[in-house]
Formats: structure tokens, sequence, C-alpha cells
């Protein structure tokens, strides 16, 4: 079987495995029969875009599908390959862990069967979006994607707040596609037609393809969650399913890099470098301000949301960079950006999926998504614990795990500023750099955070201290999602070595020199400039356990209460919080946030005695919403009522509009 | 070439022996100078060796709410640390293991040390631990940005990234007083006062409960698990001394493995060192320690000067 059909193979699995559950009577089969499908699928696209990918190889072909005159035109490269491979992988995830998650559903209000239906077409539409070859299809699928999520956002609609994340994100989503059908469009004017194939060779005059650049820019990047449209994401991430999240974050977004990457480099031929300016500061401010927004949330999920505007960000800003060295003249340093991207890509997607499966495997044993409501984990949930500690080393871009690599790739690009000829940009990158660095130390902070307050100390609520482990399946699905993170950290000249194809297919180069010395050395320009030996430095830290555990005399062990300054036993409460543990980084970046901090005394009677209570409220609001979104909704509001003058009510009135917008079509056509 | 092979290998593991078996007597040094500068009875050269010594054989004291992290975490900041010391050149250049990190890696080893260490300080549930946790994550968010622009200034100067060539690039330019380094240096000096936890950002030698920051994390380790993390502090130390003297006064470091070479190596980041730390003893009796608040507006300018550098070095100094 050809690549192709087992690409269809995976977008049909997806699709059945969201109508064939309505057809099973009972609901534990349907869950079952919903998640080998969904297995099915994940393995059938693997495996397509791994044999595309391994085997550099092009499949295009035409389905009788579609309007007449635009058949369904279908490609599969190297590109679509590789973005095959991200959702296949944290879809397999999923499909283990979703059986086992799902059940606390079957009880609730809300038909789980539901949330099978629009899951699979979710998939299905994502994986199409990876295979359409032209204009047409692609914005089907891309909305059989929008829709279908918009109905796993709004699956628990008895919240309001659900109700109205759902609206925020489809309205946005469907701006953002319209910025992408206008986006074609001006590459279907010159190019004669929706294919991309016809989009590749239309000679677009520079100042157009800006234009396109840029629509596409706004519409992909709005799915992807740059600042300043990315408001949808922090609220419709939390309130999915967890493992719905995970898809979401994990990929839906990655979709939406996929889109960015095929309209830039490869429908847009000649790349402009001033593009990647534009791509490189929006992704340095998106990946500042995610991070810094993450730092300050309570809400795990929230706060994992924020993390992924922070990490798209980072992607952003290696294509960005990858812009700028390819219209700069300089394809190889490009090819080294794009390498980082995608190579962040598929990071992003493993550890935050994992970080999601993780947070709902707490939520589901807990029911608590508060970091304040937390605590002590580790010693009820062993290996939720540990994958997930996996997970936020990952994210934190720690050695040896894969976040480490990609930020180190990312790195290395910028440090090649000195090869351009622009003055300016030669400053600008190693301050993206900077930016790039100042990110890093903050996510590693929050994920100190997240894990510290969540999973050590001890259990600050009830339903923390009384958690269990949870069943086999959820921990088969985050164990192989931790282990791909130790993987891709330990072996990235392997991994780079067979995603480097795409650099090739995109701007026609390949990076020789990464993988020359072997699969133990990394050394993305040349030895001399850089090198990293992931495997050494995880047998240098396994050679230090070993020494520490086995070779050093074993001492006895005692155990005593912690230490209290002599005054009683330590509870609970006097534990340091999340909100204490952000604290200081609040008061130093204090302008970024929109902050609203009450703080009441009560005393008992006069203003210098003891005070007897002590109330602190928090707010802490995203400074978009009040600079950006009311704005635009109050003018939205105010355009409408101004329109609504004309509405009168009565039939006379709209008689004579008839009749007068006839008169001018009439004055017009003669 | 095999044999050549085995024994830079080889040379360069007892080059990392010798930077984690001296960096001890670097702390004593310290502390013994810092006696004699204030007037106080000055304790042995080698009681690091004997605290050390002691500690590894006295009993593991754990919390009751310690987790396996709690006891996992002295291994890894001591490991990330030794990684770290393999890596930075000593008294030679070119060592095999040089190529293993370059200097981005070098701020993740300690990145990861930190983490962990954070991490612990989490575990048993105190609020010191939390506290000191949360302004060690504070000041590292701070003070990795300006490390990693120091280290750029050096990189965009010798186009590469990994240490010992870059150390040998300064090495063959011999002595050319760039503004950029002037800054890198003034940037790279302030990071590592504040890394390590030196006066004025924290006080090593405190434990008054508001103020401390490393040892409010490090406060229910005991025996041979807190010996590890005093070590991985002094080696953390010694580096970064190491990468001042060495990046920015190369001179005396041996080029080629043969014993006149490194003799002569010795003998220079010896003197290099003790100069370094008599000039720390100075800057820690003349300072008072600064308030938590006051340590952004520290690292601010340490940031600054170190952006400064590399701009300098971009508008002024290219194509040298």
């Amino acid at each position: 079987m050809a690549a192709l059909d087992i690409a269809y193979v995976a977008v049909l699995a997806a699709a059945l495995s969201g109508v064939l559950p309505l057809l099973v009577a009972r609901r534990r089969y349907a869950q079952r029969v919903a998640f080998a499908l969904l297995a099915v699928s994940a393995i059938a696209a693997i495996v397509a875009g791994a044999s595309a990918l391994t085997g550099e190889t092009t499949l295009a072909e035409r389905l009788p599908l579609g309007l007449p005159w635009l058949k369904w035109h279908v490609r599969l490269d190297v590109l679509s390959g590789f973005f095959h491979i991200v959702i296949g992988v944290v879809v397999l995830a999923t499909s283990f862990y979703g059986p086992s998650y799902l059940r606390e559903y079957e009880s609730g209000q809300n038909d789980p069967t539901v949330l099978n239906l629009a899951s699979g077409f979710f998939i299905a539409g994502m994986l199409l979006v990876l295979l359409a070859d032209d204009a047409f299809s692609f914005m089907v699928a891309w909305e059989v994607m929008s829709v279908a999520s918009y109905l796993l956002v709004t699956f628990q609609h008895e919240h309001a707040a659900n109700r109205r994340a759902g609206f925020l994100y489809l309205l946005m989503a469907q701006i953002g596609a319209v910025g992408i059908l206008l986006g074609f469009g001006v590459l279907a004017t010159f190019g004669g037609h929706f294919t991309f194939d016809a989009m590749r060779g239309g000679n677009v005059p520079a100042a157009w393809a800006s234009v396109a650049f840029a629509l596409a820019f706004f519409g992909f990047g709005m799915k992807a969650g740059m600042i300043p449209v990315h408001a949808w994401l922090p609220e419709a991430h939390p309130v999915t399913p967890s493992h719905i999240s995970a898809l979401m974050s994990g990929v839906m977004l990655k979709v939406a890099i996929y889109g960015f990457m095929r309209f830039t480099f490869d429908l847009l031929v000649d790349v402009q470098w001033q593009w990647g300016v534009a791509v490189l500061l929006i992704g340095a401010g998106s990946a500042l301000f995610g991070v810094l927004y993450a730092y300050v949330q309570q809400d795990l999920k929230r706060l994992l949301a924020y993390s992924s505007i922070e990490n798209i960000g980072i992607i952003l800003m290696a294509l960005g960079l990858s812009l700028i060295f390819v219209g700069g003249g300089h394809p190889v340093l490009g090819a080294i950006g794009l390498v980082a991207a995608l190579y962040h890509v598929l990071n992003h997607a493993v550890f935050k999926g994992l970080l999601f499966l993780g947070s709902g495997a707490v939520l589901y044993r807990t029911h608590e998504r508060d970091l304040e409501h937390l605590g002590g984990l580790i010693h009820r949930m062993p290996v939720t614990a540990a994958v997930f500690l996996v997970g936020c080393v990952a994210i934190s871009a720690l050695p040896p795990l894969n976040g480490f690599v990609s930020e180190w790739l990312i790195f290395q690009t910028a440090l090649q500023a000195p090869a351009l000829e622009n003055g300016v940009l030669r400053t600008l990158l190693p301050i993206a750099a900077a930016v790039l660095a100042l990110t890093g130390a903050l996510a590693a902070a929050t994920f100190v955070k997240v894990y510290g307050i969540a999973f050590l100390g001890k259990a600050r609520t009830r339903h923390a201290a009384h958690a269990r482990e949870v069943p086999r399946g959820m921990r088969v699905g985050m164990v192989l999602l931790a282990a791909l993170c130790l993987l891709l950290g330990v072996l990235p000249t392997t991994v780079i070595g067979v995603i480097d194809a795409i650099p090739q297919l995109l701007i026609g180069q390949r990076l020789p020199s990464a993988t020359a010395h072997g699969w133990l050395w990394l050394t993305p320009v040349s030895p001399d400039i850089a090198s990293y030996s992931a495997p050494l430095v995880l047998l240098a830290i396994a050679l230090s356990f070993f020494i520490g555990r086995r070779l050093l005399p074993a001492r006895q062990v005692r155990r005593t209460p912690p230490w209290d300054c002599g005054f009683g036993p330590l509870t609970n409460r006097m534990q340091y919080t999340s909100t204490a543990f952000a604290m200081p980084i609040r008061r130093i970046f204090a302008p970024v946030w929109h902050v609203q901090e009450q703080v009441e005394v009560t005393r008992r009677h006069e203003a210098d005695a003891p005070p007897t209570g002590l109330r602190h409220q928090l707010h802490i609001e995203d400074r978009t919403w009040l600079a950006l979104y009311e704005p635009i909704g109050h003018y939205v509001i105010g355009a409408a009522r101004a329109i609504g003058l004309i509405q009168t009510g009565s039939v006379r009135t709209y008689l004579l509009y008839s009749f007068l917008t006839l008169l001018f079509l009439l004055w017009i056509v003669t | 070439m095999p044999n050549d092979t085995v024994l830079a290998w080889l040379l360069a593991v007892v080059q990392t022996l010798l930077f984690i078996g001296a960096a001890p007597l670097l702390a004593g040094w310290i502390k013994r100078v810092k006696c004699h500068m204030q007037n106080r009875a000055a304790p042995s050269l080698i009681q690091p060796y004997r605290d050390l010594a002691k500690l590894f054989r006295k009993e593991l004291v754990l919390a009751e709410n310690a987790s396996w992290l709690f006891r996992a975490t002295p291994y890894i900041v001591f490991a990330a640390l030794v990684l770290a010391a393999a890596t930075v050149p000593l008294i030679a250049l070119s060592s095999p293991t040089a190529a293993i990190a370059d200097v981005i890696v070098l701020v993740g080893f300690f990145a990861l040390a930190r983490f962990f260490l954070a991490l612990a300080g989490l575990d048993i549930g105190t609020a010191f631990g939390g506290m000191g946790s949360s302004r060690e994550m504070t000041i590292a968010s701070l003070s990795e940005p300006a490390m990693l622009m120091a280290v750029f200034t050096l990189a965009l100067t010798a186009h590469t990234t990994n240490l010992s060539e870059a150390i040998e690039h300064n090495l063959a330019a011999g002595l050319v007083l760039r503004p950029s380094f002037l800054f890198a240096l003034l940037g790279l000096t302030m990071v590592a006062i504040a890394e390590c936890g030196r006066i004025p950002i924290d006080n090593p030698a405190t434990h008054l409960e508001l103020t401390m920051v490393h040892e409010a994390m490090v406060l229910e380790y005991a025996g041979r698990n807190l010996a590890l993390l005093e070590w991985a502090g002094q080696i953390k130390l010694m580096i970064y001394g190491v990468l001042i003297a060495n990046i920015f006064w190369p001179w005396g470091i041996a080029e080629t493995l043969d014993a006149a070479a490194l003799g002569v190596g010795v003998v220079a980041i010896a003197a290099k060192l003790t100069g370094l730390g008599i000039l720390l003893v100075v800057w820690e009796t003349v300072i008072a320690k600064m308030r938590l608040f006051r340590v952004p507006q520290f690292l601010g300018f340490a940031f600054l000067l170190a952006l400064l550098g590399m701009l300098t070095q971009v508008i002024l100094e290219t194509g040298t």
C-alpha cells in the first residue's frame, strides 16, 4: 500500500471513530470502539508520515470529490509527513489514555459519544488539512477542524464560562479563516487557479506577496495563538476534557504552524527578510508574554495554555530567524532555523501533550485544577508524578531532555547573525536570543512552581490527600510521551538526520554537517563552532547515580520532623503557596499584568488592636483584553447601533430600500 | 592516533578530577583571606575538606515528608556541576570533554542543577524551603539572560560557542583592549556574584531566616546529601572563577599536552584564582548585603552591561 493510501486509512479511521460509537448501544463498548479506531488512525498516520519523510517522496493525487471544476487535490510530501507523525504520536497517547479518563463522563449529563463524534472529526479534519493540495479542500478541512473543536470546547456547555470560551473561539477561528482565505485569494489571482501547484508557479509581485504573507500570518497566527490574537486560547484550552486539551494544545496549534510554513516557505516562492523580522518580533513578544502570564496563573490547565502561547512564540522565533537568513541569502543558516522550528514543533507536541494528560490525571483523582488546592501528589501518584516531572524538565529546556535541543539550535541560529549584511539585524538577532534566554529561565521558574506546589510538599486539601494513582491505560499514554521526551532529547542527531529532508524541500538546502560526526555529536554548523553530545550527558548523570547509590557505602537513614523553629508542628497551611512563589516576579515585572490586589484586615476593636482576620484577593487580568478586545467589542456594538437606525421595523421603509437599491443597480447596469 | 585519543581523554578526566578536587581549596582560601581581612581568627586552608569528610561520615537524616526527589537531587546537582566542570578548560585547551557541551549547554547544566535544588526546597513543605526556591528562581531568571548575553558577546567575537575554541581565539588575538570584553567582563562578574550566592545578593554564611536564599533551600539536608550540595556549590564558584580568569586572561593555559606547558598551566590558573579570590574578599568586605527587591536592579544593570558589550561588538568591532 502506498503511503497516500495509508494516510486515507488514517483519515477514515478517525472519522469512523466518531460515527461508529453512535451505532453501538452500550456506552462502555462505544468508548472502546472509538479509541481503538483512534489508535488505528494514529498508527496509520505515523506510518504514512514516516514513509513519506524517510523515503523523501512526494505523492500527489486527485480525488473524485469536491466541486465539478475543482476536484480535491491531495499531496503527501516530507513536510506534511512530518506533521502526520506529530499528530499520530499525540493521538496514539490519547487513545491509550482516553478510555479510562472518559469513564468519569459516562455518568455525567453530557453524552460522551458526542465527544467521540467531535474528536473523531477534529482529528480527521487536521489530517485532511495536511493532505490538502488546493485552497478549496484546505479551507474545507480547516473548517471541519475548527467547528469540531468548537463542539469540544462547548462539550460541558452547562457552565457559562465554557459557552463564552466556545463563542470567542469560534469567532476568532472564523476571523482567522477569513485572513487565510484572502491570502489564498491573492495567490490564486496571480497563479490563475486554486491548486497549490498553480500558486507556486504564479509570478506574484513583491508587494502583493507581502500582502498575502501578512494575511496568512494573521490568519494562521490567530489559530496558533500568537499575541495579540491569542485571547481565545487561555479560555478554550482549559475547559475541554484533558485529553482533548492535549490534542488542541499539542497538535492543533501545530497544524496552524504547518499552514503557515506551507504558505510562506512553499507557496510564496521568494521569501523576503522583512517578513522574518515581523515573525521574529511577534514570536519574541508571544514567548515573553506567554511565559509571564503562565507564571502568575493558579489554574493548572490555564497555566499550561499560556505556556503554549510561549512555545508557539519560540517556534515563530525560529521560523523568523529562518526567514531572515533565507531572505538574506544564507540558505544553510536558514535551514538550521527551520530544523530548530520543526524540532520544537515535535517537542512541544510531546511535552505539552504529556503535561495536559498529567493535569488530566490530577483532575481525574482530585477534581482540582487550582494549584493552591493540591500538594504532596508525588507520594500518592508516583507514576503520574514521575512522568509529569519529565514533562516539566523538558518544557523548561534543561539538558538532557528534548526541549533543550530545540532551544539550543535556536540559540545557535541566532548567533550566526554576523553573516548578515544589515547592521540592525546583526544587533536584533542576539537581542532576540536574549529574550529567548529570559523566556527559558522564566519557564523553568514556572514549572518549578507548578511541580513544587502541585506534586511536592504536603497535601493542601482533603482531595489531594486521598488521591490515588490513575488506571493503567492513562499511565501508558503518559509514559509513552515521557519516553519520547527522553529519546528526542538524547538522540537529536538521528532525529535531525531524518527531518533535514524538509529544508531540502522548502529551501533546497540540507544540514550535512549537523550529523557528520556520528550519532554522538550534534554539530549544526561545524564542530569548531558548536557541539553538543546529549548521550554523553545522560551517561554522566546515570554514572553519578550509580556511584552514589551503589558504590558508596550505605548509611542508615533516620526520619525526623522538619525544622519548625522550635514552635510546634508545621501545618499544611504554612507551606509556600503558588501566589507567594510568584510574588517576586510579579513585583519585578508589575506593568505586564493588570493586577488588582486587595487586602482586608479585620480587627476587633480600635485600629491598633491585633488583627483577627485577614482576607487577600488577587485578580490578574490579561492586558490585551483591556487594550485591544474591549475597545473593538465596543466599536462593533457602536457600529451595530448606528446601522440599526435604518431598521425602522416598518414594511414601507424596507420597500423603499428595495426600490432605491433596484434603481441604483439599474443605473450601474446602464 | 588511538593512543593520542586515549591520552587526551585520560588528561580530560584528570583535569576534571583536579577541578572538583581543588574547588574546596578555593573556598578555604576565600574564607581564610576574608577572616584575615576582617581581623578574625582564620580557619585552616583545608577546613572545607574536613567539613566535607565529616558530613560524608555522618548519618543521613531526612525529613518525614521527603520524597525520592529530595534524595535524588544532591546526585543530580553534583553530576550537573561535575559535567559543567568537565567542559571548562582549566589548565589545558582542546580537551575532548570540551566538545560535549558548549557554553550554552554549560548554562543549561547550571539551570538543571538549580531546577532540582528549587524543587527539593519545596519538597518538605516548610515555608523556608519555598521561600528559598522562589527567591532563587527569581534571581536566576534575571541572571541567566545576563549571563547568556555576556557569553554571546564572546561567541560573536570568537565565532564559536565552544569554550576551548573561544579561549584559543582570545589567546591568538593577543592583548587587544576590546570595549565589548570590558562590558562582558563586568556583566559576567556581576552574574557570577549573584549565581554563587555571594554578598550583596545572598550571604553564604547567614542563617538568618528572612535573608537567606540558597541556605533556605538546603536547610533540610544533612549528612552525605548536604556534603554533595556544599561541594557542588564550591565547584560552581570555581567554575565561574575559571571562566572569568581563562576567558579574559587566557595567558598561561596549556595549548599543547606536554609536561612543561601543563605545569605552567597549573601555576597560571592557581595564580589567577588566588588573585580573583582576594578581589572577591575585598568586594564582600566593603559591600553590604542588598535587600531582595534591590536585586533586580543589580541584575538589570548586569544585563545592560552585557547588552552594551554585545552592541559594541556588533557596531565597533565587526570584521576584526
